[in-house]
């Protein structure tokens, strides 16, 4: 096949975040302050992306607005010609540090929301006083009509708060809700009995948002992320592997996806030794399970394999073993069993499950 | 809400949605918040016309007499692109 340029561009500007959220996407082994990129590295990297054809940058962390030079990345990026997102959880983001990064040519900000209330918002994020925080921030965003997502991440915990989680959208004057519920990477595999939701849950959740979807056409545009245990088909997971999307790391590794590093056999090179677009062609970790040859018979002879190019290579390697297997949440995977013996020793380690919540060891 | 347009509706890209040149693929692309679209020469047509002082009328009669078109045919695809953008938010109309 031939490789298209990519689309779209993740920078992980850090891993530090005030928040310590069960589910956070970043690796287990979170990166230091230490070995973060400096502001020009990340400059040229915008260029870079730019050149290479990618269209919008999600600057994203651990929590963006913990790098003292935001301002100027966003300026950087938007001055590369980039469609520029912020992904935040709004904690660092002041007035006036609003008002600077409009300035420098913000186009999106897509804040989280772990829960409808404060109680229930600040025990899932392990920060006091960040719901009300928050609130503040997407008051002085709306005040400024800047372009606003909501990004509800979802769980058993909350789930069952998705009508409020809806209306609190419109209030805030979101045009986008992502009901993103927790995909099983990273810190979430370490809550898995704390955190997936029921099948009743997530049959309900199902009916909701179609219901929402319908009711608010042209007001709230829905962006749903089921909880993959519970479907019959994998996610195409990034669009395919190196094909729509790249990451990199807030050390400056260049990733398919946030969690590729958990697929220990695969070397990445780093954006400070390595031009872009060399890493995107030519690196033989952007090429592994490039297009669908890679992948088993299960996939090869299934009508579906240029619909999910058989799933999340994180997840094929996290339950069944191998990395180029079909993903296991596939109901014609071999390993699917193994998928459902998590769900069931989950359910029944559901009601005395704590959480394990995501720390930064300090250097 | 309905999201048909009426003729004297004055649809326009909100803030957050812009049209690019594509400079590494080529072509025009609308960018809306974390979605990018590669736009035909129909829809480049279209959402260049789309300035937010046009009517949605107007827009379906110039469109009609620069490609000598039928102009009810114009009319269902124009409309029918224009819902499809405003169902994701990605245009609103000025009554």
């Amino acid at each position: 096949m031939t490789t298209p340029p990519p689309i779209a561009m993740l920078a992980e500007l850090t891993h530090r975040c005030p928040l310590s959220c069960p589910y956070c996407s970043n690796p287990v082994a979170l990166h230091g302050k230490e070995t973060e990129l400096a502001t020009e590295t990340w400059a040229d990297a915008f260029v870079q992306a730019a050149d290479l054809g990618v269209l919008q940058l999600h600057l994203s962390g651990g929590e963006p607005a913990s790098r003292p030079d935001l301002v100027d990345l966003t300026r950087a990026a938007h001055e590369a010609g980039l469609y520029t997102n912020l992904i935040t959880s709004g904690i660092g983001l002041t007035p006036k540090r609003l008002d600077a990064l409009e300035a420098a040519g913000l186009d999106h900000i897509q804040l989280s929301l772990q829960g409808t209330t404060p109680e229930l918002a600040d025990r899932i994020g392990g920060y006091k006083g960040g719901f009300e925080r928050k609130m503040m921030v997407a008051e002085e965003i709306r005040k400024r009509g800047l372009p606003l997502t909501l990004n509800a991440v979802m769980h058993r915990h909350n789930l069952d708060d998705l009508d409020r989680t809806i209306d609190m959208a419109v209030e805030l004057g979101a045009r986008r809700l992502e009901v993103a519920c927790v995909q099983f990477h990273g810190w979430a595999t370490l809550n898995r009995a704390a955190l997936l939701p029921t099948r009743e849950q997530t049959e309900a959740t199902k009916r909701k948002v179609a219901e929402a979807e319908a009711r608010l056409r042209g007001t709230l545009a829905f962006d749903f992320v089921p909880p993959d245990y519970y479907a019959d088909y994998p996610k195409a997971c990034m669009g395919g592997w190196g094909t729509a999307g790249l990451n990199i790391s807030p050390d400056g590794k260049v990733l398919p996806c946030h969690a590729a590093e958990t697929i220990p056999h695969l070397t990445f090179d780093n954006i400070r030794d390595t031009p872009l677009r060399d890493i995107w062609y030519d690196s033989p970790a952007f090429n592994a399970y490039r297009g669908t040859d890679f992948l088993p018979d299960t996939c090869q002879s299934c009508d579906r394999v240029e619909v999910d190019f058989g799933g999340c290579r994180c997840q094929a390697l996290a339950i069944a073993g191998d990395a180029a297997a079909t993903d296991p949440v596939c109901r014609r995977s071999p390993d699917h069993g193994r998928v459902d013996r998590l769900l069931s020793e989950a359910m029944a380690e559901a009601d005395s499950a704590t959480f394990t919540y995501r720390v930064i060891p300090r250097p | 809400m309905s999201l048909a347009l009426a003729p004297t509706d004055r649809p326009r890209l909100p803030r957050g949605v812009r049209l690019a040149q594509d400079r590494v693929r080529g072509g025009m692309v609308l960018l809306a918040p974390e979605k990018a679209i590669a736009l035909d020469a129909i829809g480049e047509a279209i959402l260049t016309r789309v300035t937010g002082d046009a009517t949605f009328a107007e827009i379906v009669s110039d469109l009609a007499d620069t490609y000598s078109a039928p102009r009810d045919q114009i009319e269902s695809d124009v409309q029918a692109f224009l819902q499809s953008l405003r169902a994701r938010v990605f245009l609103t109309v000025v009554k």
